[in-house]
C-alpha cells in the first residue's frame, strides 16, 4: 500500500515578520542546551542535501573544545533545478542572519560566513546592507557575532561542505577526507557548523513558534515543511513551501501539465521517478513510510512526454563531468565513461548490454567516490536507465 | 595517553594504538592493501580510491589510507564488494591512461603496472580516454620529462614539490574531465621555478614523470674508439644501486659497481668522492678565510653564514627564491663539476690524452646534476666539463642491458688518479655529511687536533631530523687562527628544500647566528636523491644512511685533507687551496633568477 | 605603477594577504579586467607571497575566474536541463548570429564574450543568462537582440 498524504501548502518561510530583533533577544535568553534540545525535539533535518539532524550538528560543535569556532551558511545553491535559497536571501535574509547568530551563541562561534555562489553576485550589495543593520543590533544587545559574505566563483562542487571550506581557505574546492567532520575540524580546521540557507530559516521558525509547531507538520522521519523549487514542464513553475510526506501523485496532480512522464526529484543528483511510480513515492527523508529519500535541496523538475530521457541524462552527465572536482578516480573517470558510454550505445557503437556495465560502474562510484557528487551520479543514472532503457538505445 | 582500540580485520581480532589508519593497521598484520596516491613521505590525499575496504555496517566503502580505526570496526580488505570495486577503479585508471607499457620508461618498475598485473585486468571495456585528449610531452628540461598521457592524477608529485620541497612548481589545474597536473600557465618545466631535484620523479608511481635519460648517448661514446670515456660515481650511488639489482636496501655495492662499470667499457672508473675530499679542502679553507675576513678584518662584504653549494637542486632553489642571499653560498662547485673540470685538464695532462677526446660521464643519485652539467658556466676546462649525467637508475639499466650478473661480479677497485677517497668523501652522500667532513678538516686545520668526537663521528649533525643544529667550541687553536680561540662555531644542517626554507627565512630575518650551514635539496641528502632507486621512503633512506656511515667507518683514512691523491693534486697542479687554478677550475658564480 | 599592479596591491590591502584572501583578490581583478592574465597571476603571486603555480591552479578551478582574454561583457548562457529544454539553443544561435562569434569566443572589438555555464538558479524562469553580474530570465531570441542592442549602445 502506498502512503499518501494530501498536498498542503504552508507559509512559514516567506511570512514577512518584522520581529527578528525580538526573536533573537528572546532566544539568546535561553541556555544553549535548551535551544539545542528544542532543535533536537523538532527533528529538523538539514535541507541542503544530506539530511543530517540539525540539533545534533549544533550539539556536536558546541561540545567540540576550541576557542575558535565558525558558523557557515551554505548559499552555494548550484544543484540544477534548485533556486529557493536565492529567494530566501532576497525576501527574508534577516531570518538567516538571526539563526546564524543564535547558532554562534549556542556553539560559541564568534564569526559567521555566508558562502554565496558567484551566480548570485547581484544579491551581495543588498545582503550586505541587511548584515550591517543586523550587526548594529547585535552590538546593541552585546552579542559578539560577526557575519561576512564570501563569494564563490562558479564551481558547483563548492556546495559540498568541505570543498566549500577549502574554497574559503583560498584553495581549489576539492572535498576533504572525512572524518574529521566539520563539527570537529571545519573552516580553518576549527569546529564549524555548516547549514543550508533553508535549514537556518527553519530554526528561526522553531525559535519563534516552538518545536512542536514544526514537529506537528510532516510525517515520521520527515518533520516540518520544505521549500520546493518547481520547474520544467509545468504551468506553474516557482517556489512552494509544502508539508513533507506528500505523495508524488498528488504533487503531479497539482503541478503537472497533464502529460507528465517523469519527475526528477532532488536535482541532477537526485532520482528520476517515472509515471508508474508516482503513486508509490512519497517525498521526504529516508524512512519506513517514504519510498524515496530527498537527496538534495527540494528540486522538482517535471518532464512531459515530448522529452527525450536520453537528452536529459546526457545533460546531467555533462554537468557532472564538468563540475566534478576531478580529484578522485571513480568520479573523474567514471563521469566521462558514463557520458561517452551512453552516446556510444545510442550510436550503436556499443551493444545495449554495455548499459549494464555502466550500471555496475555507477554502483562502484556510489561505493567508492570520495564525496557526495561522485556517489550520487548513480541516482539519476540508474533511475533513468532502468526506467527508460528503450530511450537510451533507440 | 596510550589508548588502544580493538578491531577485526578479515575476521581476526587486532588490538592497536589509537589514531592508526586502516591501512597502517592492515600493514601491521601483514595484509597488503593496494595503494596509488599514498606515499609514506607525503600527507594523505585519498583520491585514487584503490585502497577501499569494507567496514561492516557501512553503506559505502572507506579509503583505508584516510580512515582512522575506531573501536569495534570490522574491516574486510578482500570481500567481493571490495574486489569488484577495486578492479573497476583500476580499469577506470587504465581507461584514462596511455598504457603503452612496452614503450614506457617505467616498464618493469611501475606501481600501476604492478597493480593491474596483480588484479589481472585482461579486458578493456571502457572507452579509451587518452587518445581523446591533447596530451603533450614536455622534454625541454635537461633533467625531467613530463608525459601527461601517463599521469593518473594521484597528485603525489604536487604534494612532493609542495610538502618536501616547498617549491610548488607543480599544481593541479582545472577541474572535472579537464583536471591535470600542470606548471604555472602550463609552461615547460624548464621555464618555471622547478629545481630539477627529481623528487617528483622519484615519487611518481607511473611513467608520467621520468628523468631525461642519456643511456644511448653514453653507449655511443663508449663504443667510439677515438674517445676516452671516464666515469665518476657519486657516494650515494654505491648504497642505492644494489636495490635496482634486487638486493635489500642498505647493501653496499662499491666494489661490484666498479667492476660493472669497467665491464660496461668505461676507460677509467673514478670516484666523485675524490673531488668530495677536494671540495672539503677548498670549502674548509674558504670558510676559515671568510671567518677571518669577517671577524678580524671586519669586512662587511663578507656574508656569514657560509652555505654549502654542492647540491645543484639547492642552488637552483636559492637562485629563484633567495636571490639576495647568493653571496652566502660557498663559491665551490659541486664535486661533480670539480671532477669534470679536472678530468679535462689535470687528468688529461697526466694521462697524456687530448681533452677533446675525453668524454666525461658521471653517475649521480640526482637529476639536478643533469641540469648543472648543462649550465653555460660549467665549461672551465675549455670544453663541457661533464658530458653526460646518468642517474643510479640509468646505470642499473645499462648493467642489465649489458647482461651482467651483478651478484656474481667480483668486487674491484677504482682506477688511480682521482679514484682515491676518504670516509669524509663518502659521507657527502648523507645529510650532515658535508658538515661532518668539513668539521673534521677545519677543526684540525685550526687546532692541529682531531675533532673532539669519539671515532671522529660527529653525531649531532647526523640523523634525519629536518633541521639540525650543532656547535663546536674552538680551544687552543694554532697561532694563525688565534682569533678563533673560544669561538663557538655554530652550524646548521637542513635537507629537503622545505627545511632549507626554514633556515633561509631565519637567516633573512637575522634570527640565525650560524657560521656554517649545509643544505641538501633532497630528503636524507643525496642518498634520497631524485635519481635514486624507486621506491625511496623513510625506512629505505635510513638503511642507505646506515650503509654510508658503515662505509666511512671501514675506510682507513677518514679526513679529506689526508687523501693522498688530493695532496698530490695540490702538489703537482693546484698548488694551494683557493689558489689561482682552483679559482678558475673549482669555483663558480651564481645567477639571480625570477621567483615567478 | 602599472595599473594592474596597483589594482592588485589595493585589493590585497583591502582583503589581506593570506591564502584565504586569494579568491576575493582574484575576483576583484576579474571584476575590473574580466580575466586573469599571466601577468596578473604573477603579480598576485608576488603581492600575496603565494607560489605562482598555486595561483594558476586555483584560478583554473573556478569557471568564473577566466584565464583567457575576455570581452567587456561576458555573456553566460545557462545550458543545464531546464534552460536546455526551454530553448537555450535558439538563444545561442541568435547571439552567435548577432555578434558573429561562436561559443567561447570574443568579438574582435573585445566588447562581448559568449560562454555557456551551468544552472544559474532561475530554472522556473528558463532560459536564463548572465551578462557580467546581471541576470536575464525567460529570454527569447527577440528579447536577447533587444538586450544586446542596448549593451552595444552602452545604454544600460
Ligand atoms: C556535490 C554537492 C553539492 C552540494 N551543494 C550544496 C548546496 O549548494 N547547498 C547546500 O546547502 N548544501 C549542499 N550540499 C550539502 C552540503 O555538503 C552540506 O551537507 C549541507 O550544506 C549541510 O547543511 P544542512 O545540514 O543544513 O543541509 C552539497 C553536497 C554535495 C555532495
Ligand atoms: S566524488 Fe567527484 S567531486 Fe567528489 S571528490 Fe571525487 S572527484 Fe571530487
Ligand atoms: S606508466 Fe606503467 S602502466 Fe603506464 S605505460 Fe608505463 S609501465 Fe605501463
Ligand atoms: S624536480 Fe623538484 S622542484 Fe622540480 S617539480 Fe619536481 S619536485 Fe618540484
Ligand atoms: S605525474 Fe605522476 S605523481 Fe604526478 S599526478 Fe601524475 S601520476 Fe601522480
Ligand atoms: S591510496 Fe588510499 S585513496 Fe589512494
Ligand atoms: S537550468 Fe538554467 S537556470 Fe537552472
Amino acid at each position: 500500500m502506498a502512503y499518501s498524504y494530501q498536498l498542503k501548502r504552508v507559509d512559514f518561510i516567506f511570512r514577512n515578520e518584522n520581529d527578528w530583533e525580538k526573536v533573537l533577544s528572546n532566544t539568546i535568553k535561553k541556555k544553549p542546551d535548551e535551544i539545542i534540545n528544542e532543535l533536537i525535539s523538532s527533528e529538523l533535518k538539514g535541507r541542503g542535501g544530506a539530511g543530517f539532524p540539525t540539533g545534533l550538528k549544533w550539539k556536536l560543535t558546541a561540545e567540540s573544545k576550541s576557542k575558535e569556532k565558525y558558523v557557515i551558511c551554505n548559499a552555494d545553491e548550484g544543484e540544477p533545478g534548485t533556486f529557493k535559497d536565492r529567494e530566501i536571501l532576497t525576501k527574508v535574509p534577516y531570518k538567516v542572519l538571526t539563526a546564524m547568530a543564535v547558532c554562534g551563541y549556542v556553539t560559541g562561534a564568534k564569526e559567521g560566513f555566508i558562502y554565496l555562489r558567484g551566480e548570485y553576485k547581484f544579491l551581495e550589495e543588498e545582503l550586505n546592507k541587511t548584515i550591517d543593520e543586523f550587526q548594529y543590533y547585535c552590538q546593541e544587545i552585546n552579542l559578539d557575532f560577526k557575519i561576512k559574505i564570501f563569494m564563490g566563483s562558479g564551481a558547483y562542487i563548492c556546495g559540498e561542505e568541505t570543498a566549500l571550506m577549502e574554497s574559503m581557505e583560498g584553495r581549489r574546492g576539492e572535498p576533504r577526507n572525512k572524518p574529521p567532520f566539520p563539527t570537529q575540524a571545519g573552516y580553518r580546521k576549527k569546529p564549524t557548523v555548516i547549514n543550508n540557507v533553508e535549514t537556518l530559516v527553519h530554526t528561526w521558525t522553531i525559535f519563534k513558534y516552538g518545536a512542536k509547531k514544526f514537529y506537528d507538520l510532516g510525517v515520521q522521519y520527515s518533520r516540518g515543511t520544505k521549500l520546493f523549487s518547481v520547474s520544467g514542464d509545468t504551468p506553474k513553475p516557482g517556489i512552494y513551501e509544502l508539508e513533507l510526506g506528500m505523495s508524488l501523485q498528488d504533487f503531479v496532480y497539482e503541478f503537472g501539465d497533464g502529460d507528465t512522464k517523469a519527475v526528477q526529484v532532488g536535482g541532477a543528483s537526485g532520482f528520476l521517478v517515472p509515471r508508474k511510480k508516482f503513486k508509490d513515492t512519497a517525498i521526504g527523508y529516508e524512512g519506513k513510510l517514504v519510498g524515496i529519500s530527498l537527496p538534495t535541496g527540494g528540486s522538482m523538475m517535471l518532464f512531459n512526454s515530448s522529452r527525450s530521457m536520453f537528452n536529459v541524462l546526457d545533460n546531467y552527465l555533462e554537468f557532472f563531468r564538468e563540475e566534478s572536482c576531478g580529484q578522485c578516480t571513480p568520479c573523474r573517470v567514471g563521469c566521462q565513461q558514463l557520458l561517452l558510454g551512453i552516446k556510444a550505445v545510442k550510436r550503436g557503437e556499443k551493444p545495449a548490454s554495455y548499459l549494464d556495465k555502466l550500471l555496475k560502474l555507477t554502483e562502484t562510484m556510489q561505493l567508492t567516490a570520495k564525496c557526495g557528487l561522485g556517489q550520487s551520479v548513480a541516482n539519476s543514472f540508474s533511475s533513468i536507465v532502468e526506467n527508460f532503457r528503450e530511450e537510451m538505445i533507440y | 595517553m596510550d589508548k588502544k582500540v580493538n578491531i577485526t580485520i578479515n575476521g581476526f581480532p587486532v588490538e592497536l594504538k589509537k589514531g592508526k589508519t586502516i591501512l597502517e593497521a592492515a600493514e601491521e598484520q601483514g595484509i597488503k592493501i593496494p595503494t596509488l596516491c599514498y606515499h609514506k613521505d607525503l600527507c594523505v590525499a585519498g583520491n585514487c580510491r584503490v585502497c577501499v575496504v569494507e567496514v561492516v555496517g557501512q553503506k559505502r566503502l572507506s579509503a583505508a589510507c584516510a580512515t582512522p580505526c575506531e573501536d569495534g570496526m570490522e574491516i574486510l580488505t578482500n570481500s567481493l564488494k571490495v574486489r569488484n570495486s577495486r578492479k573497476h577503479i583500476i580499469e577506470l585508471i587504465l581507461a584514462e591512461h596511455n598504457a603503452d607499457c612496452t614503450k614506457c620508461y617505467r616498464n618493469g618498475n611501475c606501481e600501476l603496472q604492478e597493480l593491474s598485473s596483480e588484479y589481472k585486468i585482461m579486458t578493456q571495456d571502457f572507452i579509451e580516454l587518452a587518445p581523446l585528449k591533447n596530451y603533450t610531452i614536455d622534454m625541454y628540461s635537461p633533467s625531467i620529462m613530463k608525459d601527461d598521457s601517463k599521469c593518473i592524477k594521484c597528485q603525489r608529485c604536487v604534494r612532493t614539490c609542495a610538502e618536501l620541497q616547498g617549491v610548488n612548481a607543480l599544481t593541479v589545474a582545472y577541474k572535472g574531465d579537464h583536471m591535470r597536473i600542470s606548471t604555472f600557465f602550463e609552461k615547460a618545466m624548464n621555464d618555471v621555478v622547478c629545481t630539477n631535484c627529481g623528487q617528483c620523479v622519484n615519487h611518481c608511481p607511473t611513467g608520467a614523470l621520468v628523468e631525461r635519460n642519456y643511456i644511448e648517448e653514453v653507449w655511443g661514446a663508449i663504443s667510439d674508439p677515438t674517445k676516452h670515456v671516464v666515469v665518476q660515481t657519486a657516494p650515494a650511488v654505491r648504497v642505492g644501486l644494489g636495490e635496482e639489482m634486487g638486493m635489500k636496501p642498505g647493501e653496499r655495492v662499491t666494489g661490484k659497481m666498479v667492476a660493472a662499470l669497467r665491464r660496461l667499457g668505461f676507460d677509467s672508473v673514478l670516484d666523485t668522492d675524490f673531488t668530495a675530499d677536494l671540495t672539503i679542502v677548498e670549502e674548509g679553507t674558504e670558510l676559515l678565510t671568510r671567518l677571518k675576513k669577517a671577524l678580524v678584518e671586519k669586512d662587511k662584504s663578507i656574508r656569514i653564514p657560509m652555505i654549502t653549494s654542492c647540491s645543484p637542486g639547492w642552488i637552483k632553489y636559492i637562485e629563484h627564491l633567495y636571490p639576495d642571499n647568493l653571496d652566502n653560498l660557498s663559491t665551490c662547485k659541486s664535486p661533480q663539476q670539480m671532477f669534470g673540470a679536472l678530468a679535462k685538464t689535470y687528468y688529461a695532462k697526466a694521462r697524456n690524452i687530448e681533452p677533446e677526446d675525453i668524454v666525461s660521464v658521471s653517475i649521480m643519485p640526482c637529476t639536478a646534476k643533469k641540469y648543472e652539467a648543462h649550465r653555460p658556466e660549467m665549461h672551465d676546462s675549455g670544453y663541457r666539463d661533464v658530458d653526460y649525467v646518468l642517474t643510479t637508475r640509468e646505470l642499473a639499466i645499462m648493467v642489465k642491458q649489458a647482461g651482467l650478473d651483478f651478484d656474481k661480479l667480483a668486487p674491484a677497485k677504482f682506477d688511480r688518479l682521482m679514484g682515491d677517497s676518504t670516509g669524509a668523501g663518502v659521507i657527502f652522500g648523507a645529510t650532515g655529511g658535508v658538515m661532518e667532513a668539513a668539521l673534521r678538516t677545519a677543526y684540525e686545520l685550526v687546532t692541529g687536533r682531531d675533532v673532539p668526537f669519539e671515532n671522529l663521528n660527529i653525531a649531532p649533525v647526523r640523523g634525519m631530523e629536518g633541521v639540525r643544529k650543532a656547535s663546536i667550541k674552538i680551544e687552543n687553536p694554532l697561532e694563525e687562527w688565534a682569533f678563533l680561540d673560544g669561538v663557538e662555531l655554530k652550524c646548521a644542517v637542513a635537507h629537503g628544500l622545505v627545511n632549507a626554507k626554514k633556515i633561509m627565512d631565519a637567516i633573512k630575518a637575522g634570527e640565525a647566528d650560524f657560521h656554517f650551514v649545509e643544505i641538501m635539496a633532497c630528503p636524507g641528502g643525496c642518498l634520497g636523491g631524485g635519481g635514486q632507486p624507486i621506491p625511496t621512503n623513510p625506512e629505505i633512506r635510513q638503511k642507505r644512511a646506515e650503509a654510508i656511515y658503515a662505509e666511512d667507518a671501514d675506510l682507513p683514512i677518514r679526513k679529506s685533507h689526508e687523501n693522498p691523491e688530493v695532496q698530490k693534486l695540490y702538489k703537482d697542479f693546484l698548488k694551494e687551496p683557493l689558489g689561482e687554478i682552483s679559482h678558475h677550475l673549482l669555483h663558480t658564480k651564481y645567477t639571480k633568477r625570477e621567483r615567478f | 605603477m602599472n595599473p594592474i599592479k596597483s589594482l592588485i596591491k589595493d585589493l590585497a590591502d583591502l582583503h589581506g594577504r593570506h591564502r584565504e584572501n586569494l579568491l576575493p583578490v582574484m575576483q576583484g581583478v576579474v571584476q575590473k579586467e574580466k580575466f586573469l592574465s599571466e601577468y596578473s597571476m604573477i603579480e598576485i603571486a608576488r603581492e600575496m607571497d603565494i607560489p605562482a603555480a598555486e595561483v594558476f591552479g586555483t584560478a583554473t578551478f573556478y569557471s568564473f575566474l577566466e584565464t583567457k582574454p575576455a570581452g567587456k561583457y561576458i555573456i553566460r548562457i545557462c545550458k543545464t536541463i531546464t534552460c536546455a529544454m526551454k530553448g537555450k539553443n535558439q538563444l545561442l544561435f541568435a547571439i552567435q548570429d548577432m555578434l558573429k562569434i561562436k561559443t567561447g569566443e570574443t568579438t574582435p572589438d573585445k566588447r562581448f564574450t559568449l560562454l555557456e555555464t551551468n544552472c544559474l538558479g532561475w530554472c522556473h524562469k528558463a532560459p536564463a543568462m548572465l551578462i557580467n553580474d546581471d541576470v536575464y530570465t525567460e529570454v527569447t531570441p527577440e528579447k536577447v537582440r533587444e538586450i544586446l542592442t542596448n549593451y552595444m549602445k552602452e545604454n544600460i
